[in-house]
C-alpha cells in the first residue's frame, strides 16, 4: 500500500501498522508530542531519532487539552522525513465536519492509520475557558471512518470517492470500574477498531489478566508504556491520572535509585516490561511514551534487546 | 427550575452607573427559590442601592419572571414609578430579564448570572440533569442523562477518565456513565449499553427555539 504522501511526491515505503500487525510482527511505536509554538526543530530531531528504530510514531492531538502544533501537520512532517505516522484524532476541538475534512486531507497525503479518541476534557488543559465540542466521541468517530470508507459523509452525502484507513482506538485496562470500560472496548471493536493501544500499564499481572479477555476479540493490541522518571512522578500519576496505577514495588524501585540515576531505573523498568511482554506474548506490540525524554528511546530499545530490523 | 446566582454588588452598581433612579423587578418562582430575586433580595438590594445614593423608584416581584404577558399586566400598575426610573434592574434569570426587555423601553440590566436548568436536591442544593437537547434518549440509559451527566456528553459509554466512579474533570462529581452502568445493571439491562448510539442531531430545535403547542397551532391566537 504505497501512496504518494505529499505535494512533493515523496513516497512512503515504510510498511504500515496494518501490514506489520497482520503479518504477526511485534509492533513497536513511539510518540511525538508536538511543541507549543512555531519552533519545530526539536520535534523534527525527535522524528529523525525515532523514525528508523520504531515502526510508527503516534502524534498527539492537543494532548491533555493543551494547545500545540497540529497533529495533522506533524504527520506530514513525519512522512516527509521517511517515518510512519499514526495520527491521533480527538473529538474535543472539531465538529464532525471539521474531522471529516481533516481525514480527507490526511488520506490524500498518505496517512494510513488513525487512532480514534474522544479526547481529554477542556478544563484539564491550558485553555480552560474554551468551548468544548464533542459533537462526536470515539465510538462515533470509528463509525465515521467506516462511513467515509464506504464513500459517504455523515451528512448522508456521497463523496467523490472512498478513503481507506487502519482505524485504531485505546482502552484502559486499569479503569475503575472495569466492566463498563470493557463494554466500551467491545463497542469500539464493533465500530471498526482494528487495533488498540492501552493507557499506560505498569501492573503486568493485572495486564496479563486483562489480555485474556481482550484476546477473545478479533483485534490486535499494543501495551502502552510510559517511562517513569522519578518516584514522585509515579505517585503523582497514581493520584492524578485516572486509569493509571503504578504498583508500590515499582515506586520503591524508583525511590531507591541512586541520586541522579532515577531515569536509568525508569529505563531499566521499561526494558524489563518490554522483555516480559515479548517473552510471555502478552501483547502484539508496545507503544512507548517517553514524554519529554525521547532522547532515551534508543537506550530503552537497546536494553530491551528490541531491534525492529531483526523482528 | 432555572438556577441563578447573584452578580457581585459592585458589578450591579457598575451596570447602573448612568441611572439615578432604578426600578427593581424580582421573580416569585425560580429566582425566589435561588434567593436571587425574591421579596427579601429585592428589599436588600434596594437598601444597598439607596446607601450608594441611588433612588429606588419602585419594585415588583412578578409571579413568574419569564411570563411576558404577566409582566406587561403588572407593569401597568407601576406606570408612574416606571416612568420615573432611568433603568430597570431585573433580579431573575436571563429569560426573565428579557421578558422585561420585551415589555418596556427603558434600559434593562440583569442582577444575576443564569447557570442551568436544575433539579432541587434539597432546599438550596441544585443539580443539572437535563440540557434540553430536544431528542430525549433517557429510555436507553436507565433514565440517567449522558448528554448532561457525562461531562463530555459521550453517548456510547465511559471514557478512560473515570476514576473510582468519579469524573476526570471533578472528583466531587459522579461519572455519569458509571451511574448509567450501575442503574442498567440493577435493572438487568446492561446488554443495552452495547447498542451503538449514532451522533446526535444537535439541531432538533433551531436556535433560538420557538414552539407552539398543537392545540394552539390552528385557528391562530385564540386565547388573548
Ligand atoms: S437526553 Fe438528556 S438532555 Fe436530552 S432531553 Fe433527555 S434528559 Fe434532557
Ligand atoms: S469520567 Fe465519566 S462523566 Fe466524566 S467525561 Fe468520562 S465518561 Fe463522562
Amino acid at each position: 500500500m504505497t501512496r504518494v504522501s505529499n505535494v512533493l511526491g515523496i513516497e512512503n515505503k515504510k510498511p504500515s501498522i496494518e501490514e506489520i500487525l497482520e503479518a504477526g510482527t511485534f509492533l513497536v511505536s513511539g510518540e511525538i508530542g508536538p511543541p507549543k509554538g512555531p519552533d519545530i526543530e526539536e520535534m523534527i530531531h525527535h522524528v529523525d531519532l525515532l523514525k528508523d528504530i520504531v515502526h510508527a510514531m503516534n502524534i498527539t492531538d492537543n494532548q491533555s487539552s493543551v494547545m500545540r502544533y497540529p497533529s495533522l501537520a506533524t504527520a506530514l512532517i513525519i512522512l516527509e522525513h521517511g517515518g510512519e505516522p499514526n495520527l491521533q484524532v480527538t473529538c474535543r476541538d472539531r465538529n464532525r465536519m471539521a474531522i471529516e475534512s481533516d481525514l480527507l486531507f490526511a488520506y490524500t497525503r498518505g496517512v494510513r492509520s488513525v487512532l480514534c479518541l474522544t479526547g481529554d476534557s477542556v478544563p484539564v488543559g491550558d485553555h480552560k475557558e474554551s468551548k468544548s465540542v464533542f459533537d462526536l466521541e470515539s465510538v462515533q468517530l470509528l463509525n465515521l471512518i467506516r462511513t467515509m470508507e464506504e464513500g459517504n459523509d455523515l451528512g448522508g452525502n456521497e463523496m467523490n470517492g472512498p478513503v481507506k484507513f487502519y482505524p485504531g482506538a485505546i482502552v484502559t485496562p486499569e479503569a475503575d470500574p472495569l466492566e463498563p470500560q470493557l463494554l466500551k472496548f467491545e463497542k469500539k471493536v464493533e465500530a471498526g477498531a482494528r487495533w488498540f493501544q492501552t493507557q499506560a500499564i505498569y501492573d503486568m499481572d493485572h495486564f496479563a489478566k486483562f489480555m485474556k479477555t481482550a484476546r477473545e476479540y478479533p483485534v490486535k493490541l499494543q501495551a502502552g508504556l510510559v517511562l517513569l522518571v522519578s518516584a514522585g512522578m509515579a505517585k503523582y500519576m497514581n493520584k492524578n491520572v485516572p486509569g493509571v496505577f503504578v504498583p508500590d514495588d515499582l515506586i520503591d524501585e524508583m525511590a531507591s535509585a541512586e541520586k541522579g540515576k532515577a531515569l536509568d531505573t525508569g529505563i531499566k523498568i521499561m526494558a524489563r516490561q518490554i522483555k516480559r511482554i515479548r517473552e510471555e506474548n502478552l501483547a502484539d506490540g508496545v507503544h512507548i511514551m517517553a514524554i519529554g525524554k525521547e532522547e532515551v528511546v534508543p537506550r530503552i530499545l537497546e536494553e530491551a534487546e528490541l531491534n525492529i530490523t531483526k523482528l | 427550575m432555572i438556577i441563578t446566582k447573584q452578580k457581585p454588588f459592585e458589578v450591579v452598581l457598575e451596570e447602573l452607573t448612568g441611572a439615578k433612579s432604578v426600578f427593581l423587578v424580582g421573580c416569585g418562582d425560580c429566582a425566589t427559590l435561588c434567593e436571587t430575586g425574591g421579596e427579601d433580595q429585592v428589599k436588600e438590594i434596594a437598601e444597598k442601592l439607596e446607601s450608594e445614593g441611588k433612588k429606588v423608584a419602585g419594585s415588583v416581584v412578578l409571579e413568574v419572571g419569564c411570563h411576558e404577558l404577566d409582566a406587561k399586566k403588572e407593569f401597568r400598575g407601576h406606570k408612574d414609578e416606571l416612568a420615573e426610573a432611568d433603568a430597570i434592574l431585573v433580579m431573575s434569570c436571563g429569560a426573565g430579564t428579557q421578558a422585561v426587555r420585551a415589555v418596556s423601553d427603558k434600559p434593562v440590566f440583569p442582577s444575576n448570572d443564569t447557570l442551568f436548568l436544575g433539579n432541587i436536591l434539597r432546599y438550596g442544593h441544585y443539580e443539572e440533569k437535563c440540557r434540553l437537547c430536544g431528542d430525549c434518549i433517557l429510555d436507553a440509559t436507565g433514565a440517567i442523562c449522558p448528554v448532561t451527566r457525562c461531562h463530555k456528553g459521550i453517548l456510547n459509554g465511559p471514557c478512560g477518565g473515570t476514576d473510582n466512579g468519579k469524573c476526570e474533570v471533578d472528583p466531587d462529581k459522579d461519572c455519569g456513565w458509571t451511574l448509567i452502568y450501575q442503574q442498567l445493571e440493577k435493572e438487568g439491562r446492561v446488554g443495552e449499553m452495547k447498542e451503538y448510539r449514532p451522533p446526535k442531531n444537535w439541531n432538533t430545535v433551531l436556535k433560538p427555539g420557538r414552539f407552539v403547542i398543537p392545540s394552539r397551532q390552528k385557528g391562530g391566537d385564540e386565547g388573548e
